[in-house]
């Protein structure tokens, strides 16, 4: 293991600031994928960052009296509202600055809710802080279910996904909605920069935040987040099935930014998606004849992709 | 000098928040807190005052914005009525536990349904154990005061608790009364910048609204029940140093009358002005009555109402919201524990009034009094439903 850890100090010390603001300690389950993504996250945005946390996994597992996991400025007011409290932090700020109040400087402010907290409940407030042009990082950590209560179905939930309350039955097999596409919403709002990323490309991942948070106006980063709890997948596999989540398109890394689109990470050619259902729990239960229409389905949000990524670029 | 004009209310209101010099206000439009939040708008577009105006898209977020610019450090305000305030009331709650200071103005209005925009006291009702400081107003001088006095109360370290103002929906809100208008260099002396105690900033992180298990709730509970339990003594001296600097002095609650009073008459709000006519009325003809206006509703001021009707031997109290099921409105239900631990205690009928816009005139207190002598017991009764 020390052997590792001094290869670690040589190499990813030169890439990635070693700070930490999401400090370990904390009580996610092994191999959660989210808590990996958020540390990312707080390491790009860094010391001079306020977060807006909605309720959730991540703050449960991250804030029980009287130990925190946070080493920046966090407050956590309800579920629905995380967009509506950092619109207020950053409009406070600058009023405060703006009257000479506090030092001018700059400090970023973060909201962070999961799916459920963005796509559902929070759909509102977020539309709302985005509408007005907050000058804010809006992070959805998106493991497509409502997982901190037990693994309820979500807007955000894929297709034939088995939950709690979306079980795989003998008539219904699980979900049988397609996932809301949010980077879409949050991109139909004209704001400045839209991304999507996973925890499985770090790199990237940070690019991404480091560009949210350096662009003037709102910025909305929609990050997969494993949940090998709700996946039903062995926590060792949870990078994996990130990867296996953009290799077959089901999830394709890109961003939007002033409105022209760009892929990441454009494969020739997809995986076919039972490389990526096969191995959870659930999509377990799916039939061949399931799987290809959740094929059928991401070859088309694949393809129209690409066509936006071709009209925005045109000149 | 102080100057003394004729002015709509809830133009005063934001007067005096324009006065207070407020960072933020977020605020969703609704009747008939409208007229507070438009003139607001207007003066922070023309440059007069230096704040962030934010027009949310709902009160939820409202609050929410305000939970957020309280706990960065901004005097923050906000104003809504009824299906506004039980919207945002999740928030409510969370931000009197989160200790984060800011005035809000409730223009009271009934709650559906049916729907009604008119006044009653059914919305503030919903949020009475929400951990606010909460006051009602009487007129509109005590309005444009007490944003002031709020404020400071909210803002003070030994208090740390956000401020209600409840003011009657159109009957308080949208009338024109003379107001005496303070000099900026008199509210400046009362009204200090806000400084946190805490606030959400790099050089100093804290974690807030942290998670609460089973081992550590009731203890974050009962310290929030002492600080709330403590406020009275700050709420007093702040109402004391208001009156020291303009001549103008409020208390928990007001007597008009009482001197030998066999009967008291219980009101809050705007209520108020028109019993005392009733009460005026009444003394003509001899009837012994005096009039009690609660004007602090939280903290309770229990041992100044004891002290106000202890000479009565009934007590008619006035309640505008209905509690179904209950042994009557809330205002009695409030009054009856206050009296339950003397020897000897009035007796306490209720009448519930002014339901959604329903007018009050004097002689409906002359009517009120005469029934409650006659109907022995306790009881309540929905007064001057139509036949």
């Amino acid at each position: 293991m020390d052997e590792y850890l001094d290869r670690l100090n040589i190499y990813a010390s030169r890439l990635v600031s070693q700070k930490e603001y999401f400090v370990p300690g904390h009580r996610a389950c092994q191999g959660c994928a989210e808590a990996l993504a958020l540390r990312l996250v707080a390491k790009t945005l860094g010391r001079n960052n306020i977060v807006a946390c909605a309720t959730g996994c991540m703050e449960i597992v991250s804030s029980p009296l009287p130990l925190t996991s946070w080493k920046v400025p966090w407050i956590h007011v309800a579920f629905e509202n995380a967009a509506a409290v950092a619109s207020g932090i950053e409009s406070g700020l600058k009023a405060l600055m703006r009257k000479g109040r506090l030092p001018r400087q700059k400090i970023n402010v973060m909201a962070m809710a999961g799916d459920g907290g963005t796509s559902d409940i929070g759909l509102q407030a977020l539309s709302g802080a985005l509408e007005r042009g907050h000058n804010m990082v809006y992070v959805c950590f998106d493991n497509e279910a409502y997982m901190n209560t037990g693994i309820q179905r979500s807007s955000s939930t894929p297709f034939g996904a088995s939950t709690t309350t979306s079980p795989a039955g003998k008539v219904v097999p699980g979900q049988v909605t397609w996932k809301k596409n949010m980077p879409e919403i949050t991109a139909a709002h004209n704001i400045p920069y839209v991304a999507t990323a996973c925890s499985s490309y770090p790199f990237d991942l940070m690019e991404k935040v480091k560009k949210a948070a350096d662009i003037e106006g709102p910025a909305y980063v929609h990050i997969l987040s494993i949940c090998p709890t709700g996946w039903r997948i062995p926590p060792q596999l949870a990078i994996h099935a990130g990867r296996m989540a953009i290799e077959t398109g089901m999830f394709p890394l890109y961003e939007v930014e002033r409105g022209k689109y760009r892929l990441n990470i454009d494969l020739p050619e997809l995986r076919p998606v039972e490389e990526y259902l096969r191995f959870q729990g659930r999509f377990r239960h799916l039939t061949p004849e399931l799987i290809e229409k959740i094929q059928q389905r991401v070859r088309e949000e694949y393809e129209k992709l690409k066509r936006k990524v071709e009209m925005t670029n045109e000149d | 000098m102080a100057t003394r004009v004729g002015m709509e209310v809830s133009i005063a209101a934001a007067e005096a928040v324009k006065q207070a010099n407020a960072d933020i206000i977020a605020a969703y439009p609704i009747t008939p807190q409208t007229h507070i939040v438009e003139h607001l708008s207007e003066l922070v577009n023309d440059g007069e005052l230096d704040a962030e105006f934010i027009p949310v898209e709902s009160e939820h977020s409202a609050m929410s914005v305000c939970a957020g610019s309280s706990a960065a450090g901004a005097r923050t305000f906000t104003c809504t009525s009824s299906q506004g305030l039980i919207l945002m009331s999740e928030i409510v709650y969370a931000v009197a536990s989160l200790r984060l200071p800011m005035l809000m103005i409730l223009a009271n209005r009934s709650l559906n349904s049916p729907l009604s925009i008119w006044n009653d006291h059914s919305d503030v009702m919903s949020v009475r154990d929400c951990g606010w400081i909460q006051v009602f107003m009487e007129n509109g001088q005590e309005v444009y005061d007490h944003v002031f006095i709020g404020f400071r109360v909210a803002e003070d370290r030994n208090v740390i608790i956000p401020f209600m103002m409840n003011i009657d929906g159109f009957m308080l809100t949208h009338v024109i009364e003379p107001i005496g208008l303070l000099e900026q260099e008199v509210v400046d002396r009362y009204l200090p910048p806000f400084q946190p105690l805490y606030r959400l900033h790099p050089n100093n992180p804290v974690t807030m609204g942290a998670f609460g298990p089973p081992i550590l709730f009731t203890e974050a509970k009962k310290a929030q029940d002492e600080a709330f339990n403590k406020t009275m003594p700050h709420i007093i001296k702040a109402w004391q140093e208001f009156g020291d600097l303009t001549g103008r002095y409020y208390h928990p609650i007001e007597t008009y009358r009482t001197d030998e009073a066999k009967i008291v008459i219980i009101t809050q709000g705007s209520l108020g002005e028109t019993a005392s006519i009733g009460i005026d009325m009444m003394r003509e003809e001899k009837e012994p009555v005096g009039l009690v206006k609660i004007r602090l509703w939280r903290p309770f001021p229990f041992a100044e109402l004891r002290e106000a009707v202890k000479e009565a031997e009934l007590v008619v109290v006035m309640d505008r919201a209905i509690s179904y099921g209950g042994p009557g409105g809330p205002l009695a239900g409030e009054v009856r524990s206050a009296l339950y631990p003397q020897e000897s205690r009035p007796r306490v009928a209720n009448f519930i009034i002014g339901l959604g816009g329903r007018d009050v005139a004097p002689e409906d207190f002359v009517q009120m009094v005469q029934q409650a002598k006659a109907q022995p017991g306790e009881w309540y009764e929905i007064y001057g439903v139509r036949e």
